[in-house]
């Protein structure tokens, strides 16, 4: 299954917000979408999942859902989004239970997704209890456990120090290796683009559009942390990206 | 010449509540027996306060001549049956203002009419509507403990993540799970807090409820003490009321530590 938005327009009020977004996320690939802070880029993905309805243009679903996929567009959450009463399977069970599913099967699949994530030693234990990256191990995991066709990730590694993100950057790129996944990235962080977008979208300030779109070849495994090949490219988009970031800043100071 | 190094001043405790069982007994036992101690000597007169040895002894006349569970019994199956009927409306309704609009809109102004009101100026009406006996009495606790209820439910349904309930939608949660497994138990901790409100209030309207046609309870023993200006029997039930409040907010706290075992 693929995602194709076309003629993609949002405002708030009479403040736009997006104009004229046509994109395409092709199967098996992960897009990531850049852009300095304010351009709608997290109301982008919030459309592309169906939980905000856009003022102009569509966004289409093309192709077969694919067999044993609970739920086609699922979120990975920046904060999250666990919740706090249950614990880590508890959390990951939740996603299962509004499914006719038999509860063996059920507890296959999350045995499954945490082992994937490597987190069945902590599957009794409290969201609180566990630290930010291990908390966002368990929102993957419960992504994983209804197999999406396109996983939405909003900024899923903004709230976790570098040491973490690095970790849990090998972590999704070892997930996308062994099964690959289709997923939007959207992040400010362009070394988290280089390392796992195999396109890159980069959006202007408000209103947000389509600057420029960055294909990279190298595949996922090749790219580690300080390659030079990533380094360059990164160094591109910046100065692409920096105009329009000094400008978005600007902007939200003088109101 | 250099100042000689001196060390760092340490200015960053306090705030942090820290728990000290013993310190709320002291209290008490220190404001008891300085009661005692001014009673016994004259430096308070025996109008003005009884003594509480005598109070004590007025208590164990109480519990010896089986008046104590006469009085009590009625008392606390009228305070449970009232405070559930109240408690339990009171969270349906506050739960259903959390999540309809319309029902919102329609029903806050309502009750918000209906707070301030002082329920015992309503007793009356309650005896015309529900019959001298048990039936206005439940109705008095009832309403009392269904208004703050209720208020305390919808802020506690409004102050609920909306990330989480987002998250349920994009998973697509029926909306019944979203309510079950989401909103409710994120609402429980303001829930609880609410009730230990409604129930403090309970137990003040149980008294006023006694007033009118009750031959048992603790709230007609402190009335009939209040008219012959006993004060040893008034303050015996005073303290038996104090207890009770004391005995419901435990078990809330009790409740709060099972059911909330997930907060830190």
């Amino acid at each position: 299954m693929e995602l194709r938005l076309r003629g993609l327009g949002h405002s708030y009020g009479d403040r736009e917000v997006l104009r004229g977004i046509d994109l395409d996320v092709p199967k098996g690939q992960i897009v990531c979408i850049v852009g300095p802070s304010g351009c709608g880029k997290s109301t982008l993905l919030r459309m592309m999942g169906g939980l905000e309805r856009p003022d102009r243009g569509d966004v289409l679903q093309v192709g077969e859902v694919p067999q044993g996929c609970l739920n086609p567009l699922t979120y990975i959450f920046q904060d999250f989004a666990l919740l706090p009463w249950r614990s880590v399977a508890g959390n990951v069970s939740l996603v299962l239970e509004d499914h006719p599913l038999a509860k063996a099967d059920a507890q296959a699949m999350i045995a499954d997704v945490l082992n994937r994530t490597r987190l069945t030693e902590f599957a009794d234990a409290l969201p609180r209890q566990l630290s930010g990256g291990m908390n966002q191990r368990v929102d993957i995991a419960r992504a994983l456990v209804v197999n999406p066709a396109v996983m939405l990730m909003d900024e899923p590694l903004s709230s976790l120090d570098s040491l973490t993100r690095e970790l849990l950057m090998d972590d999704l790129v070892g997930l996308w290796t062994r099964a690959p996944f289709t997923a939007v990235y959207v992040t400010h962080n362009l070394a988290e683009a280089v390392r796992l977008g195999h396109r890159i979208v980069v959006l202007s300030r408000r209103p947000g559009e389509i600057r420029e779109v960055v294909e990279l070849d190298k595949s996922l495994d090749a790219r580690g942390y300080g390659d030079a090949d990533l380094e360059t490219q990164q160094k591109y988009l910046w100065e692409v990206m920096r105009a329009e970031a000094v400008a978005a800043d600007a902007e939200l100071v003088s109101g | 010449m250099d100042k000689p190094p001196g060390k760092v001043v340490f200015r960053g405790g306090g705030f942090a509540p820290v728990t000290r069982r013993w310190v709320g007994f002291l209290v008490f036992a220190l404001l008891l027996s300085g009661i005692e101690w001014g009673t016994r000597t004259g430096a308070i007169s025996p109008l003005t306060l009884p003594r509480p040895s005598d109070v004590l002894q007025t208590f164990a006349e109480l519990y010896s001549s089986g008046l104590l569970f006469q009085h009590l019994l009625p008392s606390l199956s009228r305070l449970a049956v009232g405070a559930a009927l109240g408690a339990t409306l009171g969270i349906g309704v506050g739960l259903f203002i959390g999540l309809f609009s319309f029902i919102r809109a329609g029903l806050v102004p309502l009750v918000a009419a209906i707070f301030p009101i002082p329920k015992i100026a309503l007793l009356p009406l309650f005896v015309i509507w529900f019959g001298i006996d048990e039936g206005s009495k439940y109705a008095l606790i009832a309403f009392g403990t269904f208004t703050p209820t209720v208020v305390a439910t919808y802020a506690a349904v409004d102050n609920v993540d909306r990330t989480l309930i987002r998250m349920g939608q994009s998973f697509g949660l029926s909306w019944l799970s979203i309510v079950r497994k989401i909103v409710l138990p994120g609402a429980m901790p303001g829930i609880l807090a609410g009730l230990r409100i409604s129930l403090a209030i309970a137990i003040i309207l149980l008294v006023a409820a006694e007033m009118l046609g009750a031959e048992y309870g603790i709230g007609a023993y402190i009335l009939e003490a209040g008219a012959l200006y006993d004060l040893e029997r008034l303050f015996a039930g005073v303290v038996i009321l104090s207890v009770l409040g004391v005995l419901v907010s435990a078990a809330i706290s009790a409740i709060e530590r099972r059911v909330l075992n997930w907060r830190t």
